[in-house]
């Protein structure tokens, strides 16, 4: 099995247009968020003079009509949507640089650190993409692809490994199963560590309006982001339970023992043991809201923590990011 | 007095497991279970590997001696550890026993009252329709399969139905939580009966028996193990094989093994068996993980008086890329029964083998983990190896003690291609001949492991089941409308609450309730009287 180096070439451009189709979908999204200013405060008069309307749980905070210019819709709207656009364009260039890299090396494209982190983002994008769809949370795109850019930027030059074939403790097909399972888990928590992260300045601004003036009164409610930290959170979590079971059953077979305290499976241990207090909290009176988002985003350092210091510092079983040094 | 006195100890009792089974105290518990683990993961473990430990400990002086102390190197054996987990689980089960009950309680009881007033439920819908209360309730019932319900006379002919659904979250809530209990008591057993042991065979068709704790290099047993009940079987390594990629890295590793066990014992049958990384061979209730592996360089020593030794024992790579090695080949002259003499003459060959050679000027190193010119720079020290001493020796080199008293001395010191051979002093030849692969094998046993993995799956089971089962009630109230005009209509409420995370529920109460008030639109349409 001899790795196809043309279309590992491709991979790699199409992977560092997909980064810069992210930044450029990033600067629509900061211009709607800065034009949107004026808009938005003649929205916020008119929600004044027609009084607070649809306090039920089920009315989100979807931007009511504004004024409508000769070109159909409002400048900053059109941004967000050409941003949107361009998000789109971004997550199907992303998904092809996967899909060519696993072409060109005939096996799973998450078989290094590299790979897994563009695995990972996909994942979050993927599924913001199908959020985007059933929540009006397109102003919020930009936040996530903040955190996304970085560990792609990250993923391509610190982390990078050339294509090649797989190591003999990676030949097993529970690598398609575990890491896919980790990897979209991953992905999918990154987008309530987010959420949560705002809800935390949009409370905070709530409670005191001079703090986070600016960007706080352009999120969506709180309420929202709550609700949006929990429905991912509830999604990913047992898919992660599900991931750590199966890496459990492949160490079994790959290392003599189904749970030996690695660096990693602890890690992912404590990240799961975090996700579950979140959960509880969540259930608890008295820890609803704020102290529940504090272990999301807890929980999503973890996360972070796992990915990036467990893999690349600490050495343990579980170090084959294919980075030398 | 002593009644008071009681009173007051039970109610200290009573206050305090309270307190332990609040969710509050399960919360702190599991930060802290968070928390406990995490030095695990940042600090060396002497379970995972010691001499590191040891290193770190020496690297950090006092530092490194309080953590010590603090057992922060065996985290998860540490007093502190097993106190936070001992008690999450008596919290876990202190919460599980009376949701239990609860659980058995709910499982029997009705679905609740119809609230009076329907028009305060968070989603609410009515209409009106010509039929009679008990026709409109005769026509909502089969919309309402799957649904546990329960039909009530109110005062004024007025009837109504209330239904509730997702009872089975909570079953998943509880299944997950007990399954995780029995995970966790699954794998204590699974310690306390299990044992791990390593061992290093050739593989030129040395055997390795689990007959005793002696034929390991090193065991690990768990608390209930005494070494003397080990499974018995044999594995005999035949060959090993591995490939590499040009720029070395391993494309695959495997051991042609043959193993006995149970009644093949006996009959002393062989069967075979392709042990591969991620393959290991299961028998007799063990397994056998091809884990690591190496070389063993081949040498002749040829002596004075014309006798030859040929030994080879494994030698211990230093850097895994390029498999260069280290070790120390011992030999013990022939026919010297004198022990004083024997010490004189005793010889060991240490030093580098690198199995690709790679020289610069005259320093080995290696340029490739596989076998393609295989080379030795090695150093012969004669004397006394200090094997009987009574202190114990690495294999992998030379007692130092012995070289620094002067016992040892080294006496050659030259490179060594394959074939090649270097003269001693006095006469004594020692030729490199060849290398023999040496495979480390694992052999471990855990009795409960099938059980911790069914138990994993019933924790997945109860996730999943109580995070996507919403609990939520529907009531209808059909009420014969009041005043002259309304003769024969009834006025038809649906009022709808959902008990978890209102979110979703609302489309589904849009699309049933819809359901529901058009029902006996149709049935009256169907059957006019």
């Amino acid at each position: 099995m001899t790795v196809n180096t043309t279309l590992a070439t491709y991979s790699d451009w199409t992977y560092a247009t997909a980064i810069a189709i992210y930044v450029l979908s990033m600067l629509f999204y900061l211009a709607e968020q800065a034009f949107g200013r004026f808009a938005r405060r003649s929205e916020r008069v008119e929600a004044a003079t027609v009084g607070g309307s649809g306090g039920g749980t089920a009315v989100l905070d979807r931007p009511a009509p504004p004024r409508v210019t000769p070109a159909g819709r409002p400048l900053p709207e059109r941004l967000g949507r050409m941003g949107v656009a361009l998000t789109v364009l971004g997550v199907a260039l992303h998904a092809s640089a996967v899909l060519t890299r696993g072409l060109a090396v005939h096996r799973v494209p998450w078989g290094n650190m590299y790979e897994y982190g563009s695995a990972v983002c996909l994942a979050a994008m993927v599924t913001w993409l199908v959020l985007m769809r059933r929540f009006p949370i397109r102003r919020l795109t930009g936040f996530v692809l903040l955190p996304i850019v970085v560990l792609l930027f990250l993923g391509g030059t610190v982390l990078y490994a050339n294509a090649a074939p797989l190591q003999p403790a990676l030949q097993s097909y529970w690598l398609v199963i575990h890491v896919s399972a980790a990897a979209t888990s991953s992905g999918i928590l990154l987008l309530p560590g987010v959420a949560s992260l705002l809800y935390l300045v949009r409370t905070a601004n709530e409670h005191n309006p001079r703090r986070f003036a600016r960007l706080a009164p352009r999120l969506p409610g709180a309420d929202m982001l709550d609700r949006l930290a929990y429905r991912t959170t509830i999604f990913a979590f047992p898919l992660f339970t599900f991931g750590i079971v199966c890496g459990a059953i492949w160490a079994e077979s790959a290392w003599g023992r189904f749970w030996g305290w690695d660096p990693k499976e602890t890690t992912a241990l404590v990240a799961w043991v975090v996700y579950a207090s979140y959960l509880h909290a969540r259930a608890t009176a008295g820890w609803r809201g704020n102290r529940a988002a504090v272990i999301n985003v807890l929980g999503f350092a973890v996360m972070v923590f796992n990915l990036f210091f467990i893999n690349l510092v600490v050495s343990g079983l579980h170090s084959y990011a294919g980075v030398n040094g | 007095m002593t009644g008071s006195r009681i009173g007051a100890v039970l109610a200290l009792l009573r206050n305090t497991w309270r307190g332990l089974t609040s969710m509050r105290t399960a919360l702190a518990l599991l930060f802290l279970l968070a928390l406990g683990a995490l030095p695990g993961a940042l600090l060396p473990q002497r379970s995972l590997n010691a001499p590191k430990v040891g290193q770190y400990i020496t690297e950090h002086g006092w530092w490194g001696r309080v953590l010590d102390k603090l057992q922060f190197y065996d985290v998860y054996g540490s007093v502190w550890f097993a106190a936070i987990y001992v008690l999450l689980f008596v919290s876990l089960v202190g919460c599980l026993v009376p949701r239990s009950v609860e659980y058995a309680r709910q499982s029997v009881a009705k679905p609740v009252l119809t609230p009076r007033n329907l028009g305060r439920m968070p989603h609410y819908a009515t209409s009106t329709v010509d039929a009679s209360p008990a026709d409109v309730l005769a026509a909502v019932r089969p919309k309402l399969r799957g649904w546990r319900a329960v039909e009530r006379e109110e005062d004024g002919g007025a009837r109504s139905i209330s239904a509730e659904r997702g009872f089975l979250r909570e079953t998943g809530n509880l299944l997950f939580h007990f399954a995780l209990l029995g995970l966790l008591v699954a794998y204590a057993v699974g310690k306390m009966y299990g044992y791990e042991g390593q061992v290093i065979v050739q593989a030129d068709g040395s055997q390795f028996c689990n007959s005793g704790v002696l034929n390991y290099d090193s065991f690990r047993p768990g608390l209930r193990v005494d070494g003397t009940q080990l499974d018995p079987f044999c594995v005999k390594v035949n060959g090993f094989t591995a490939r590499y990629l040009p720029d070395g890295q391993a494309e695959s590793y495997q051991a042609d093994v043959q193993y006995q066990s149970g009644a093949d014992l006996e009959t002393n049958t062989w069967k075979p068996y392709d042990l591969r990384v991620n393959s290991p061979l299961r028998t007799a209730g063990d397994r056998v993980y091809l884990l690591g592996n190496g070389y063993s360089p081949v040498f002749t020593v040829t002596f004075p008086n014309g006798q030859q030794r040929t030994g080879h024992v494994q030698w211990e790579p230093v850097d895994q890329q390029t498999k260069l090695s280290q070790g120390a080949t011992k030999f013990d002259p022939p026919d010297v029964t004198d022990p004083v003499l024997r010490r004189q003459q005793q010889i060991a060959v240490t030093g580098l083998f690198a199995p690709t050679a790679v020289y610069d000027g005259k320093v080995l190193s290696s340029g490739f983990p596989a076998l393609t010119s295989p080379a030795v720079a090695v150093q012969v020290y004669r004397g006394d190896l200090g094997t009987d001493s009574g202190r114990g020796q690495s294999i992998f080199s030379v007692d130092h003690q012995m070289i620094a008293d002067g016992r040892l001395k080294k006496v050659a010191s030259q490179n060594l291609g394959l074939g090649q051979q270097l003269r001693l002093d006095d006469g004594t030849t020692v030729r490199f001949d060849g290398v023999v692969p040496w495979v480390n094998l694992q052999v471990s046993h855990d009795p409960t492991q099938d059980l911790v993995l069914v138990f994993a799956i019933l924790i997945i089971g109860g996730l999943v089941t109580s995070l996507t089962v919403k609990r939520r009630r529907v009531w209808v109230r059909a009420t014969p409308e009041s005043g002259a005009e309304g003769g024969g209509r009834t006025v038809v409420e649906v009022g709808g609450l959902a008990r978890t995370d209102q979110a979703g529920y609302g489309e589904e109460f849009t699309r049933l309730s819809g359901e529901l008030l058009a029902a006996p639109r149709q049935r009256a349409e169907q059957d006019p009287e």
